[in-house]
């Protein structure tokens, strides 16, 4: 049986959930996993409870940043070792920037974005969305490809089962000689949300928002329900908010639990960028807006009404 | 300077997808230049203005009866050179990359290959760094700010939360360009007419010892997304649409 590696990521020392649930998609018991940058006991010890046989661990000072360069250096030492032949990541932003290049490395294919995925004896095989979520294909990694990437769009998988295996943690030591690139300085985002690629729960604000001022409407509904709040892209363009809160085709592609969408039309490329979410509700004052065709609830009225006394609801429903 | 930047044709955003025998029907459909490729080409004319003397090269893999179009947009923005890898239209990410790759060396050397963050398309977000480790050079993807000196790249990456890195690279390296890097110029009346006249120099895919057999990756059974159930519109005041939204995402959806 061929094994599986996953890199793991943390957060607040809690292994992230895009993390955890790769450990749904690996059936067998030949699981292990990378974790960079640190040698948390307790860290190790979820992984543990999730079916990591065993954890590889790197850690030095130049992993306590993200950095390509080094990442790579340290997975790749990691994987060479295991000699897992599938790789598996969740999209994060860190994810996304070093799987490729690890695959091309090992001279191994690589596919990100993957919606669902099944690991046999033999084959890795799955399926993503393509041209936006426009359509969907299955994907397969031809013949002779031996060592194989891919990165999951975090909530596509079930939590995994407690599996309580017997771990052993093993340090790797790695030289991080003659990096090409050096982390100058993170500056941090001043949003304690999670990252909308990532979060279950997406309040996006369109053009009916009226101004800026008035996001402060939808962080005060996003808080109960530990929402991560998102935009159209007039709404960046106009400056209202930060390219990174751009949902849609030239922004970033979400399928959360549930997606509200507030004073947004719908137009095609705002919804190939969320169409796939599981549960759409689109608040708008005009019937007629196209959101209202991808919706699982809808709300026709004026938004400056609505969403403060659904943030009264959310709230009380939350605190029984 | 030399500088390299990589760019894709991809459908037009307003495109409705429909399917073909095998894969998607592309009769009909409107080619553009990748969105993020035009934040590319930008940053390529900018240093070159900043480091005068500088070439900017732009490369495109696919049909070259279309993808000459992407290029010729380029060299009216201002690219002094375009080169085309004629391939089919389903060439995988590895191939592309390795493709790329092979080019580079055969036209380069370059200090500065600039490409989009990632393709509209299909969204892979990997050819950037792909090309990079073919190439044996440093990345940084989806950057959003970067000034150049002789030797480096100081630049600025979105990660996770809005949260931004600043990084250094030393030259030669790969930045894929995101959105709020620069604004795109237009292409002017002059610079389409000179673009007209230069010649694109063509590669095939077999004079760089590859073909789509290399391919790692194949894609099969593609489906249109299956059509969400009709809405569910809730009536009443607004305190009463509230409750009953409240209500259903609790209960029916069981997502809150
Ligand atoms: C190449 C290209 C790429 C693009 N990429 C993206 C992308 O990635 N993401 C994206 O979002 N867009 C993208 N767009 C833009 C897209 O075409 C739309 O222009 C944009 O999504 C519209 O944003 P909106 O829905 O906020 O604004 P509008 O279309 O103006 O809609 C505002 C909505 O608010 C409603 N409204 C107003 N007041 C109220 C109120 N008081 N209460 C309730 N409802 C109210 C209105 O009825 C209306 O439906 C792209 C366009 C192009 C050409």
């Amino acid at each position: 049986m061929a094994t599986v590696i996953i890199f793991a990521e943390f957060i607040d020392n809690k292994i992230k959930k895009g993390t955890l649930e790769l450990f749904t998609a690996v059936k067998n018991d030949s699981v292990e996993a990378i974790l960079l940058g640190t040698d948390s006991a307790e860290l190790v010890q979820e992984l543990s409870r999730v079916g990591a046989k065993k954890v590889y661990l790197v850690k030095d000072p130049v992993l306590k940043n993200y950095n390509s360069a080094a990442y790579a250096a340290a997975a790749t030492e990691a994987i060479k070792k295991s000699g897992a032949t599938v790789v598996l990541g969740s999209g994060s932003m860190m994810a996304k920037d070093h799987f490729p290049r690890l695959a091309a490395r090992f001279d191994g294919g690589f596919v990100g974005d993957c919606t669902d995925i099944q690991i046999s004896e033999e084959h890795v095989t799955g399926k993503r969305p393509l041209y936006s979520g426009k359509c969907t294909a299955n994907f397969a990694f031809t013949d002779k490809v031996r060592m194989k990437f891919i990165l999951m769009r975090p909530n596509q998988l079930p939590a995994p089962q407690i599996k309580k295996v017997p771990t052993t943690a093993e340090t790797l030591p790695v030289s991080f000689e003659g990096l090409k690139v050096r982390v100058k300085e993170v500056i941090q985002g001043t949003s304690s949300q999670a990252d909308l690629t990532e979060a279950a729960v997406i309040i996006a604000g369109g053009r009916g928002m009226k101004g800026p001022e008035n996001f402060k409407l939808l962080d005060a509904l996003a808080k109960p329900i530990h929402a991560t709040v998102g935009a159209s892209r007039a709404v960046v363009d106009a400056g209202w908010t930060a390219h990174s809160t751009q949902v849609g085709q030239t922004g970033k592609i979400v399928a959360p639990n549930l997606y509200i969408a507030v004073g947004i039309s719908g137009a095609i490329q705002h919804l190939a960028g969320m169409s796939s979410s599981k549960v759409i509700v689109a608040i708008n004052k005009d019937p007629e807006a196209p959101i209202f065709k991808k919706a699982t609830y809808g709300v026709v009225g004026d938004l400056f009404e609505i969403i403060p006394k659904l943030t009264e609801e959310f709230t009380a429903l939350v605190s029984h | 300077m030399n500088i390299l930047v990589c760019l894709k044709q991809v459908p037009d955003t307003e495109t409705k997808i429909k399917l073909g025998r095998n894969e998607i029907d592309t009769n009909g459909i409107k080619w553009i230049m990748n969105p993020y490729d035009e934040f590319a080409v930008e940053e390529a004319l900018k240093i070159k203005t900043q480091f005068p003397g500088s070439t900017v090269t732009a490369l495109s893999l696919g049909p070259k009866v279309r993808v000459t179009e992407a290029l010729r947009t380029a060299l009216a923005m201002g690219a002094d050179k375009a080169v085309v890898i004629d391939a089919e239209e389903t060439l995988d990410n590895f191939v592309t990359a390795k493709a790329l790759a092979a080019a580079a060396l055969k036209i380069g050397p370059f200090e500065i290959i600039l490409a989009g963050k990632s393709a509209i398309d299909d969204n892979s977000f990997c050819v950037g760094q792909m090309l990079a480790e073919f190439l044996g050079v440093p990345h940084a993807t989806s950057i959003s700010k970067a000034t150049y000196e002789g030797d480096r790249a100081l630049v600025e990456r979105e990660i996770e939360g809005g949260a931004r890195e600043v990084l250094e690279l030393e030259l030669p390296c790969l930045l894929t360009a995101n959105r709020g890097l620069n604004t795109p110029r237009y292409a002017s009346l002059p610079g389409i007419m000179r673009a007209k006249k230069i010649a694109i120099e063509e590669i095939s895919l077999s004079a760089l010892g590859l073909s789509g057999a290399d391919q790692k990756i194949k894609y099969m059974d593609y489906q249109l997304p299956a059509d969400r159930p009709s809405v569910k519109m809730i009536q009443g005041d607004s305190g009463q649409q509230a409750k009953e939204l409240a209500r259903l995402l609790r209960e029916e959806a069981k997502v809150i």
